[in-house]
Order: structure tokens, then C-alpha cells, then sequence
């Protein structure tokens, strides 16, 4: 008997509906999400006398709570920020280069193994190998912030989900949390980089801290001025999309423009482990069988 | 309660009620009953004579934790990295050894606070070794924070309100244990006030040297104004069966949270609603073998085998051998319905910690810690002192290890993988954590610091409770205690054993100045 058995025998998952019965679902699911239950505990807690608990449990669901529905696509983005980064995976054309991750690495300074976006090989219900770029999901009810017991972990108005590297203690407990195992730890000196044109912030976090959490930071600092990140720009394969999702548009590095909703539903997008509750900011688009860790919510 | 302490008074101004008649003309500094007598020297003979051995004991111990304390500066030199942790390994030794050192604390708790609340009067001479050991590893387990973080010069952070998030299940533990290790020293002070001033009598007698001089000051000033009259007596009394009752659920609270850290995840492994009851059963189980070993060796060391008696150690196994057998009933629920669950995760964990590549802890664990210390148990031929001492070592060797099983194989446990295909070869393969020669040097000088502490301990407080052996002795010969009591004997019995210590006292106490014995 032997564990990865079960893999083969898992059976295979039910056909993804086709796409105009499924509308674009960006935040809110409408079944007892982890936000909801949390905030529900947190109440009872706060009943039992232990209101700083209680607060500190609330303010976090209310961070994102109000959220105004987008009628385009029926998303709802969580913030009345300016922008709501995403973006877009597009499975197909993705020959596993991993140009992404060097060019990540490059940029951010990381060690060989600090895959931010990390190139995973998979394989199909039809036997055929596929590859699976993975940078930080962007979580909209991310489970790495609630359990850092600093207050390290952030989740931006724009939708970013980033680490104040010069808070962090170190006590690994997100990258317990984290199902996508999308956070990397400095276990050694970070690699030296020269001098940077902005100081060390959670959204430019170069170089890195040793003896903290490091991640995928979607490139926060170059997305106000227009650039898409690193991975989507040395992607030769056009598979990376960055978008927002208040202007609804998307764009990868060979110079695709797309609707983001309408790429989104017409590809039959999904989503990561939506099981799990954390309604990540990054869309998979599969066509070659590919089956990803996810049960349901489809894009 | 207070009747019973009232009808232990035999005169005001007397410290010792025990087997004392309450004699014609006391006067209150009268040499007491030669059994009494006996109980106080015992007690006192490790503070006020040094063993022969102590210097070459402290000074080896020392090494081994000053060579750790080298390992930790080179840890903080190279990053956490050289402590055998990566990415995908994030949580091994230190967190494994976290949870062991902090669970051993919790013999103190059973032993003390649970036999005293449920009056079992054999525990007497027992109490003060185990209220030590807990006094003594409790801080040790904590200090195992300091390396767990990776940037442990930032540690005043967790202490820094406007930093906290109530949220974060580490913080409630930081909450926990906090309270837990005040309550601990409390625990330990309370039962200590009437010896310390039992102690200071004695001392008083022997100013000989620099040291015993100094020592009586610090008695004199802890005993604070304790005379031993009954309003005091009770007073006393009270404060310890409260606390007593307090430590308890704190105790179980501790470790509840402790496995919180762990369980409050999505982790196939660690989210377990088992977890906290098995972390507070594990923590009971490997506390009690830590007090078996500890109380062994100190009868052995410092004289102690005509108060702790060979019963004492197979009592303790007693309960030592019923937590293990709830621990392992514990694991094995907690395997069968995981490796039940069907989703990829558990079944995976399960399957790796049995018969992968974690099978050699488990199955050691499961030998050493779950099979042998019943087996002990099982023929009479074996269940003895040193059956029980034996089956008490394997047991705290099998909690460790248990407890990197705990930790290591969850977090090692790809994430990411295909949901076809063999794991493995693709997606993200299992982790795996290499020990280092750091992490080991600094888990084996946190061992040896809880010997080196606990002979440091015993230089400077009696080790035996001298006033609560009295009392029960006391309650022995009036016939007020239990059955099960009466069965026992009394708790101070002149035996053999107290000519060789008389015989002892006399030597020692006519050697003057002399600090050596």
C-alpha cells in the first residue's frame, strides 16, 4: 500500500461547466467562508469578555468587508482603492523555462532556492507533463496574517498581501499557514545587492532580511508606474497576465492586452485550492487536461 | 481542613508537630523526636554539605551547556540555516524540543498539585523534587523560543503591545506559558516558606562558614515572619491548596495552546482537533517519566532512601504507565481516522510517519513509548524500581522523538503537488530536515542544564518538605488520614536506613567549618 497510490486512484474531477453558466466570482463566496466564521467566533469571544481579542478579530474581517460589487464582471474587489492587482496563469502555452523565476531571482536579489514564483511540474489525468508557475496567491482572506503574532503580515488596500520585513521575528508560523507554500524563509544572509533606488519597504523588499519571511510581492513598487512585474515581463511564452481589476484589463509580456473578465470567463479560469477558503488573486487558465487542487468555484 | 491543622498544633512556638507527643515542657526549641530529626537533616544535608561530586558534576554539566551556548552564537552568525532548517522544513528541533521541555514541566503539576488535591499522602517526600524539576525545566523549555526565532535579537517584539496581534495562536502561547511559569514559581515558594524557616533553625546552629551565614540571611528573609503558629499554619495551608488547584487548569491550558500553534493551520497533520488533548496527555505522560528519573537519581545522590522509598517509584509508574496508555490510544485514534480521511494530504502524512520515511521515529516511539512501559507493567517480575526507572528514561527518550514525529512530517509535506502522478517525482517533492551538529550541541545543553540547575537548586533549598511530611506523619499516627494511608505506613519511618544518616548527621555536623562532606 503505498500513499501516492491514492493520487492515481483519486477519481478524476466532474467536467468544469462551461463558461456563460458561470460567472465571474471574484471575491465573495456565498457559502461560510473562514472571514465569516472568524468574525462569528470573534464575536462569541468578544461575548466572553476578551474584547481585545474580539477587536482585533473583527477589525480584521471589516478590513475587507465593504465591498463594492463591479457590475462588468459581478466581482466583488473588496476596497475602493484605485487598483485591484490580479493575474492571470495561463497554463497552455507554458513550456516550463522557468524565465520567470531568473528573472524574479535576479531582480529581487534571492537565493537560488527562494523560488517566489516557483515552476511546478505536474502531471495529467491523461499521463502528460504540464507546468505550473506559482507565485503568491494575493489571498483576499489570506490565512498568513491573522496568525502572525507581530503583525507582520499585511493585506494593502490594492489588494497585496505583503511581509514588514523589519517586524518580522521569524517564527515561520505563516509559512505553516500558507497552503500554497508560497513564502520562503532567509535562512541565511540574503545575496548582497547594490545600492536601491527606494529603502527596504514591505513593497520593494530589497534586499531581503535574513532571519525573515520573504515572498512573491506581484512587484508592488512597479505596479503605480505602469510595469508589470518581472516574471510577467521575461515570460517568452506571453503566460503571465497582470491585471487589475477595477479597469478590467489585463497584460502579459509579449504585449497581449485582454478584457480580464471576458479572458477570464471565456477560458473557463480558476482558481487554486478554493477550498481552502482563501479566494486567491490569481487565475489559472487550463486546456490541456490539467486538473489543479480544486474542487469548485470555478471562474 | 482547619480542624485537622488545629489538632496537628501540639504548642505554640513548636515548628514540629509531627510524631511529637506534645511533651510536657516544651519549649520550642527542643530537639525534636530522632525520626523528625532525621527528615530535617536529610533535607538539609545537600545545602549545608557539599557532595563529593558536586564541583566535577556542575563543572561537566557546565561544558556541555556552555558548548550549546557556542552553537547558538555560531546559529546567529550563519542564520537559522545552520541549524538543518529550509523551506521546506520550517519547523523541526527547536519547535519539537519547545513542546518536549515545557511538556516535562508538567510532572511538578501531577505529582504536587493533583496528589495533593486528591490527598494522596505518599507523595509527600516526592513534592519538593517535583515541584523543582517543574521549576527547573519550565524555563528551560522557554528559552527554546530564543533560537525557534529567526531573528532572535528582535524577541522584545512579542512583548511589544503595539505590535501584537491577538489573533496569532504564538502570542496566546507567549500569554500561557508566561502565566504558567508564575504560577510555577509560586507553587514552589508557597510549600518552601515553612522549611525555609525550619531550615533557618538549623542553620542558625551551624554558622560556621561565609556561605551557611549567608544562606540563613536569605532563609530568614524568604520565611518572611513564619513562626509556625496555626493562624499561619492555615493561612499557609490555604494558599497552597489554591494554587494547587489553579496550576491545574493552567497547566492544561498551556499545552492546549501550545498545539493551538500547530492545529490552527490547514496543514494535513497538524490541523487535528485532537491536538490539544493529546499535547496536554503527552506533556502529563513525559513529565511524570521525568520526575521517575529525577526523584531515582536524587534518592541515590543525596541519601534520600530512607524517605523515598522504592514504592514511591512504582507508584509513580502507575500513573506514568495509565498516560502512556492514553497517549497511545490517543495516537492511534488520531492515525486511523487520518489515514480514513481520503483526501491526499492526510492519508499521504499517515502513511510517511508509519511506514515511509518517518517509520523509524514512530516505530521507536511506539516501541519505547507506548509498548515496553506497559510491558513494565504487566509482570510482576519487572514492575519494580528499576523496571519503572528504565521504562521512565525510554519513555522521555520516545517523547522527543514522538514530538519531532509531531512536528517534522507535517511540515515537510508538499502542498503543491499534481493531483495525478506519483508525489515525488512531481510537483514539489517531501521535504526533509537534516540535523546539525548546532541543533543537536543546543538541544543537548538544554538537557544537561536541567541536572546542572536542579543540583544548584538542591545546594540552596531543603529537598525534602520537611513541614508537609510532618503534618502527614502526624495525620498517620492520629489515625485521621485515609485507609489507603494507613496501608501505606507512615511517611516518616524509623528504618535502618536513619542510623547510617544519624551516623551521618553526627560526622558531618562535628566537622565545623568544613563546607566538604
Amino acid at each position: 500500500m503505498n500513499a501516492d497510490e491514492h493520487e492515481h486512484d483519486e477519481a478524476p474531477r466532474a467536467p468544469v461547466p462551461p463558461a456563460h453558466e458561470q460567472p465571474v466570482t471574484v471575491s465573495t463566496a456565498r457559502h461560510l467562508s473562514r472571514r465569516r466564521f472568524l468574525g462569528a467566533a470573534a464575536s462569541g469571544v468578544g461575548l466572553a469578555a476578551v474584547g481585545s481579542v474580539s477587536g482585533a478579530l473583527i477589525s480584521r474581517s471589516a478590513h475587507s468587508a465593504a465591498a463594492p460589487a463591479r457590475a462588468a464582471t459581478g466581482a466583488v474587489t473588496g476596497s475602493s482603492a484605485t487598483h485591484q492587482w490580479a493575474m492571470v496563469i495561463d497554463l497552455r502555452y507554458c513550456n516550463g523555462c522557468k524565465a520567470c523565476t531568473t528573472a524574479c531571482e535576479r531582480y529581487h536579489y534571492l537565493h537560488e532556492d527562494q523560488t517566489w514564483i516557483h515552476v511546478f511540474t505536474m502531471q495529467s489525468a491523461s499521463g502528460e507533463q504540464y507546468f505550473m508557475p506559482r507565485p503568491c496567491m494575493m489571498c483576499e482572506d489570506p490565512a498568513c496574517v491573522p496568525v502572525c503574532p507581530v503583525s507582520a503580515n499585511f493585506r494593502t488596500e490594492e489588494g497585496l498581501v505583503l511581509v514588514t520585513q523589519q517586524r518580522c521575528v521569524g517564527t515561520r508560523i505563516c509559512m505553516n499557514a500558507c497552503p500554497y507554500q508560497a513564502r520562503y524563509f532567509n535562512w541565511s544572509a540574503p545575496v548582497p545587492a547594490p545600492r536601491q533606488p527606494f529603502p527596504q519597504e514591505p513593497a520593494w523588499p530589497v534586499p531581503q532580511v535574513e532571519g525573515t519571511v520573504g515572498k512573491c510581492v506581484f512587484c508592488a513598487a512597479m505596479l503605480p508606474s505602469g510595469r508589470i512585474p518581472e516574471c510577467a515581463s521575461y515570460c517568452p511564452m506571453g503566460v503571465i497576465y497582470m491585471g487589475d481589476l477595477e479597469s478590467d484589463v489585463a497584460v502579459n509580456g509579449i504585449g497581449n492586452t485582454v478584457t480580464l473578465s471576458k479572458f477570464l470567463t471565456e477560458n473557463t479560469a480558476i482558481r487554486f485550492k478554493t477550498t481552502f477558503g482563501t479566494h486567491p488573486r490569481v487565475w489559472y487558465i487550463t486546456g490541456h487536461g490539467q486538473t489543479l487542487d480544486t474542487d469548485k468555484e470555478v471562474a | 481542613m482547619s480542624s485537622r491543622v488545629e489538632s496537628l498544633r501540639p504548642a505554640e512556638g513548636v515548628w514540629h508537630s509531627a510524631v511529637l507527643e506534645p511533651a510536657e515542657e516544651t519549649t520550642g526549641t527542643e530537639e525534636p523526636p530522632p525520626a523528625i530529626e532525621m527528615v530535617r537533616f536529610a533535607a538539609m544535608r545537600p545545602v549545608l554539605f557539599r557532595p563529593k561530586w558536586f564541583w566535577p558534576a556542575v563543572g561537566a554539566l557546565s561544558v556541555v551547556v556552555a558548548l550549546g551556548f557556542a552553537a547558538w552564537v555560531v546559529q546567529l552568525r550563519t542564520g537559522l540555516g545552520a541549524a538543518g532548517y529550509n523551506d521546506q522544513a520550517f519547523w523541526a528541533i527547536y519547535e519539537a524540543n519547545l513542546v518536549t521541555f515545557i511538556g516535562v514541566s508538567y510532572g511538578g503539576a501531577v505529582v504536587s498539585a493533583i496528589l495533593r488535591i486528591t490527598k494522596t499522602t505518599w507523595r509527600a517526600p516526592l513534592t519538593r523534587i517535583a515541584e523543582a524539576t517543574a521549576l527547573v525545566t519550565l524555563p528551560i523549555g522557554m528559552l527554546f523560543i530564543i533560537p525557534h526565532l529567526g531573528s532572535s535579537w528582535k524577541l522584545w517584539e512579542l512583548i511589544w503591545p503595539p505590535y501584537w496581534n491577538l489573533s496569532s495562536p504564538i502570542l496566546w502561547d507567549f500569554f500561557a506559558v508566561s502565566t504558567y511559569l508564575l504560577a510555577t514559581c509560586v507553587f514552589f515558594y508557597l510549600p518552601l516558606v515553612a522549611d525555609l524557616a525550619i531550615g533557618a533553625e538549623r542553620l542558625a546552629r551551624l554558622q560556621t562558614s561565609p556561605r551557611r551565614k549567608l544562606l540563613y540571611r536569605a532563609y530568614r528573609l524568604l520565611a518572611g515572619s513564619y513562626d509556625g503558629s496555626l493562624s499561619q499554619r492555615r493561612l499557609l495551608a490555604g494558599a497552597i491548596g489554591l494554587v494547587a488547584i489553579m496550576v491545574i487548569p493552567m497547566a492544561v491550558s498551556v499545552h492546549s495552546v501550545l498545539s493551538f500553534a500547530f492545529a490552527s493551520s490547514s496543514r494535513p497533520g497538524y490541523l487535528e482537533t485532537i491536538f490539544p488533548v493529546y499535547f496536554v496527555v503527552a506533556a502529563l505522560y513525559s513529565g511524570v517519566a521525568l520526575v521517575v528519573v529525577v526523584v531515582a537519581a536524587a534518592r541515590r545522590l543525596f541519601h534520600l532512601e530512607a524517605f523515598i522509598e522504592r514504592r514511591h517509584l512504582v507508584r509513580l509508574g502507575f500513573i506514568m504507565v495509565a498516560l502512556g496508555a492514553a497517549y497511545l490510544y490517543l495516537t492511534f485514534t488520531e492515525y486511523l481516522i487520518d489515514s480514513y480521511s481520503n483526501t491526499t494530504g492526510n492519508a499521504a502524512w499517515v502513511y510517511q510517519t508509519v511506514l515511509g520515511r518517518y517509520w523509524m521515529p514512530f516505530w521507536f516511539y511506539f516501541v519505547a513509548g507506548g509498548v515496553v512501559p506497559i510491558l513494565v507493567f504487566m509482570f510482576r517480575r519487572t514492575r519494580n524500581a528499576t523496571g519503572v526507572v528504565t521504562a521512565a528514561a525510554l519513555v522521555l527518550a520516545a517523547m522527543w522523538v514522538k514530538r519531532l514525529v509531531i512536528v517534522i512530517p507535517p511540515a515537510t509535506e508538499p502542498l503543491v503537488r499534481s493531483p495525478f502522478g506519483p508525489t515525488g517525482a512531481l510537483g514539489l517533492g517531501w521535504g526533509t530536515y537534516h540535523f546539525t551538529w548546532v541543533s543537536i550541541s543546543i538541544t543537548v545543553a538544554m538537557a544537561a542544564a536541567i541536572p546542572l540547575l536542579l543540583l544548584i537548586v538542591f545546594r540552596f533549598v531543603p529537598i525534602l518538605p520537611v513541614a508537609e511530611m510532618e503534618e502527614l506523619a502526624a495525620a498517620a499516627e492520629r489515625g485521621t488520614t485515609t485507609t489507603a494511608t494507613v496501608a501505606a505506613g507512615p511517611v516518616v519511618r524509623p528504618r535502618a536506613g536513619n542510623e547510617a544518616l544519624a551516623g551521618a548527621r553526627d560526622h558531618a555536623e562535628t566537622q565545623g567549618d568544613d563546607d566538604d562532606e
